[in-house]
């Protein structure tokens, strides 16, 4: 790796410290009784409403049909990921000082896999919360789940439930195609290796 | 057969005469009534989901209330519980809002409230409150515009018949509130006296009261002015050069006690008093004046704690303008003014001269240099009263019988109300001759234009606020609502867009701009603000305590139940009082409290607030409560249960929710 990928892979690592304040996904819910929207944001490290109560209201919404309440405190990855996020960078920062390209391909295949396993464990979640429901439901449909769409649009009795990556999402994306550019960049061509020798 | 032909002829002559007749009456101001109404449908049409231009704010008159009116559309918002209790939301009978009642004669369920007025910042509407008053039990009450309640009421001492009030100087320094009906007042203490009415001339007082805004609103009466004892029927401050200034109308300074219609009639001229406010405001500020004792009420609600708090306050400042010249001035004015009103630049003075024949302007350039000239035509008790020639600027003519009240529109015109001949006739504020003139139906009052009152006018609508309905709608027996109409005053001349219906009987009305209301509103109570005594912040907390024979149930409640909602242990005697708080942080979501045979009515809780009911059980049983706003689907499901026991009995105290089942 040359200065300026090992530049590139620094902005890479370095990028990942702007998804500890933007959320990394947004659940947006439409709702006749609700013009001006109600939602969740998600971020690495909690989970709030997009409007300051929006999250106890929701949570008031999803007890007519026995989901569980959502508290932040009691979701482990919201504690997991930041620390997650902090060793991407830091792994980031020392593949770009070492330079190794080895290395940096093992940091993106590892930054993908997480990044998988995430969007895995948000499914898990969102079918956790779905499926999981109380006896006790005031309103029970029959055949009725209510698993927000990974990604997309889903109508769940009067709510249109949307799922979409946040800025946090992009920002990783960013990362790891700055990640990959570097990799790509550094592949020992014969023509450079030629042009560095002389 | 000839003079058939004749006439026959002379028919065919007559057309061109009847052609321009028509031509006359189309152009008619009463005839486009029946013109132009789908251009008028248009003009006050507010699309389902949109939102009107201006906020109205209407007295409720003898509702004690105010009302709120979308304009142009004339659709009612919202009834402000101000001077009478209100069932619908418990004002008036929850713990929390009983003090904002309380008075000297003790706690007064009712009043009549005629004036809105909102405060203002350089002489223009800000949108921060609107104050109205109580003409019946003397006092003011202001109103918060970021929630649409009343935050504070103050009684105003030395007074009765608070009518000419509330009026606002133009940095909202002050509000006026001037007696409508005198007293008679011991010369020392101002106490009322048990005389014989017959003794008016020699006993009986007015006072102009001059109430100063604190920077949060509060209200504190600075000074009250002992003035001769006639009736003071309506007021404004002056603005711009006579910013220093207010104006108040009287009536009765015949000094007549019986028959008034007749014998306050007599005199070709009453008077206007102009009082220099500023001066009269640094006289006190220096210990002028003499401290008597006034006991009165200041109630307020206690935006921390959520609950309304009276206060006694013991004593008020008086001047007696004998001793203190310069402050008060007579401008004579034909005949039984009722309303006063200072034009947008504040030169003019217009006396609604109710039983004269022409609309005196009085100019206030003249009356300045009336002053310095001393060129009085008299003084009646000590007060020089200013020569009317020389004050006078304008004699408007044929501006109606029965002219009541004036407003402006900022482009150099004003309306005003005659009442007799049930008209608006706008006129010039520089030839001061009629130029349009618009039937309204019937009797107006008071007429608004949002701003009207103010610097800065906003010349679009004009809202007729009419005395006599009769025909105008569906009719609903005897007792109709008033009538209101929604006049154009865009164009050269006047234009009838709307007839509406309005609550109570309001007299003024206030408006401005929607814009500079709605960006304040508040949509509930953060619970964590929340700090009234009382409160239950999470159904952990709730609970029910014993203390003597005061049962005290600490209850929350939530889409879609009460905790507790099943309770024990109460007994006949006891009295039970229910602290219900809101648990829901979102935009309406009120939830009801009633209990089956509380004498008093519902409480109707805001989110994020605490009201308190009392109820005294009479016979054991087991009685039902349940929440009376629809607030969710399972709103049916959300009761409870109270038992009640014999008195004595040793059944223990418990509760809860969601247990048993």
């Amino acid at each position: 790796m040359k200065t300026k990928e090992k530049i590139v892979m620094a902005v890479a690592s370095l990028l990942l410290g702007l998804v500890f304040l933007v959320p990394i996904w947004t659940i947006d819910m439409d709702a006749p009784q609700y013009p001006e929207g109600i939602g969740m944001e998600i971020s690495i490290n909690k989970i709030e409403g997009q409007n300051k109560n929006d999250l106890q209201n929701i949570n008031g919404l999803n007890h007519y049909i026995g989901m569980k309440e959502i508290t932040p405190e009691s979701i482990p990855e919201l504690k997991i990921m930041p620390w997650i996020f902090a060793f991407l960078i830091v792994s980031g920062l020392g593949v770009a000082a070492w330079g190794n390209r080895t290395a940096l391909l093992i940091w993106i295949i590892l930054f993908v896999l997480l990044a998988v396993a995430g969007l895995i464990d948000f499914y898990l979640w969102g079918y956790d919360y779905g499926h999981n429901l109380s006896d006790d439901a005031a309103i029970k449909v029959p055949g009725m789940t209510y698993q927000p769409p990974l990604i997309g649009t889903k109508q769940l009795l009067n709510i249109t439930a949307s799922s979409w990556p946040g800025p946090g999402f992009y920002i990783s994306v960013i990362s790891m195609s700055l990640a990959s550019y570097a990799f790509w960049s550094s592949k020992p061509s014969s023509d450079q290796q030629n042009g560095e020798a002389s | 057969m000839e003079p058939i032909n004749k006439k026959k002829r002379h028919a065919w002559w007559a057309l061109p005469i009847i052609a321009v007749i028509g031509l006359t009456l189309y152009g008619c101001p009463s005839q486009q009534n029946l013109s132009g109404s789908s251009d008028a449908a248009q003009k006050v049409y507010v699309a389902p989901g949109e939102h009107d231009e201006f906020y109205g704010m209407f007295s409720g008159g003898y509702s004690g209330q105010m009302t709120v009116y979308g304009l142009p559309s004339g659709r009612h918002l919202y009834t402000i519980p101000v001077f009478s209790q209100a069932p619908v939301s418990g004002y008036g009978y929850s713990e929390e809002t009983k003090p904002m009642l309380q008075t000297t004669h003790g706690f007064i369920p009712w009043d009549d409230a005629h004036h809105p007025e909102m405060s203002q910042t350089d002489g223009v509407p800000d949108g921060r409150w609107i104050f109205i008053n109580a003409n019946n039990t003397p006092r003011v009450a202001r109103i918060d515009f970021a929630n649409f309640q009343t935050a504070e009421i103050i009684e105003i001492p030395n007074s009765a018949g608070n009518h000419a009030s509330p009026f606002v100087t133009t940095n909202t320094e002050y509000i006026s509130a001037a007696t409508r009906f005198s007293i008679p007042m011991d010369e020392q203490s101002l106490e009322n006296e048990d005389v014989a009415i017959s003794s008016y001339a020699e006993n009986f007082k007015g006072t102009l009261s001059f109430i100063k805004i604190g920077e949060e609103g509060e209200m504190n009466i600075d000074f009250q002015i002992l003035v001769p004892g006639f009736n003071y029927d309506l007021s404004h401050a002056g603005k711009g050069p006579s910013e220093d200034w207010s104006f108040f109308t009287s009536y009765n300074t015949e000094e007549a006690h019986t028959l008034l219609e007749r014998n306050a009639s007599r005199n070709d001229k009453d008077f206007i008093a102009a009082v220099n406010w500023r001066k009269a405001a640094e006289l006190v500020a220096n210990g002028g004046g003499r401290e008597i004792d006034a006991p009165h009420y200041r109630n307020y609600m206690d935006h921390n704690e959520q609950r309304a708090k009276s206060e006694l306050i013991e004593t008020v400042r008086v001047i007696d303008p004998i001793e203190n010249p310069g402050i008060i001035y007579y401008l004579p004015t034909p005949k039984s003014p009722h309303g006063v009103d200072v034009d947008p630049s504040g030169r003019y003075i217009v006396g609604g001269g109710k039983l004269s024949s022409v609309l005196p302007v009085h100019s206030f350039e003249k009356m300045l240099e009336a002053i310095e000239n001393e060129d009085f035509e008299g003084e009646v008790d000590g007060i020089p009263v200013l020569n009317y020639d020389s004050v006078i600027h304008a004699e408007v003519e044929n501006a109606g019988i029965g002219t009541l009240h004036t407003e402006f529109d900022g482009n150099g015109y004003a309306y005003t109300t005659a009442f007799i001949s049930s008209e608006i006739v706008k006129w010039s504020l520089e030839t001061f001759e009629v130029v349009d003139r618009i039937d309204t139906y019937y009797s107006p009052g008071h007429l608004m234009i949002p701003g009207g009152d103010s610097m800065q006018p906003e010349g679009k609508y004009l809202v007729a606020l009419n005395k006599i309905t009769k025909d105008r709608y569906l009719p609903t027996g005897p007792e109709l609502f008033h009538s209101a109409q929604l006049i154009d005053i865009s164009g050269d001349n006047m234009e009838l867009l709307l007839d509406f219906p309005t609550d109570g009987e309001p007299h003024y009305a206030q408006g401005i701009s929607a814009e500079k209301v709605k960006e304040r509103q508040i949509r509930f109570y953060p619970l964590e603000d929340n700090n009234h005594p009382d409160a239950t912040k999470s159904e952990a907390e709730t609970r029910v305590e014993r203390n003597g024979n005061d049962v005290h149930v600490y209850m929350t409640t939530i889409r879609s139940h009460f905790a507790p909602d099943n309770i024990e242990g109460i007994r006949v005697g006891d009295k039970v009082y229910f602290h219900v708080t809101n648990l829901e942080q979102d935009w309406d979501v009120p939830h009801g409290f009633a209990m089956l045979g509380a004498q008093n009515a519902e409480l109707l809780i805001m989110p994020g607030e605490t009201r308190t009911l009392v109820w005294e059980p009479k016979n054991p049983g087991v009685y039902p409560f349940y929440c009376t706003d629809f607030c969710s689907a399972l709103h049916q499901e959300m009761q409870g249960y109270a038992r009640v026991s014999p008195a004595g009995s040793n059944v223990p105290i418990s509760y809860g929710t969601g247990t048993g089942n």
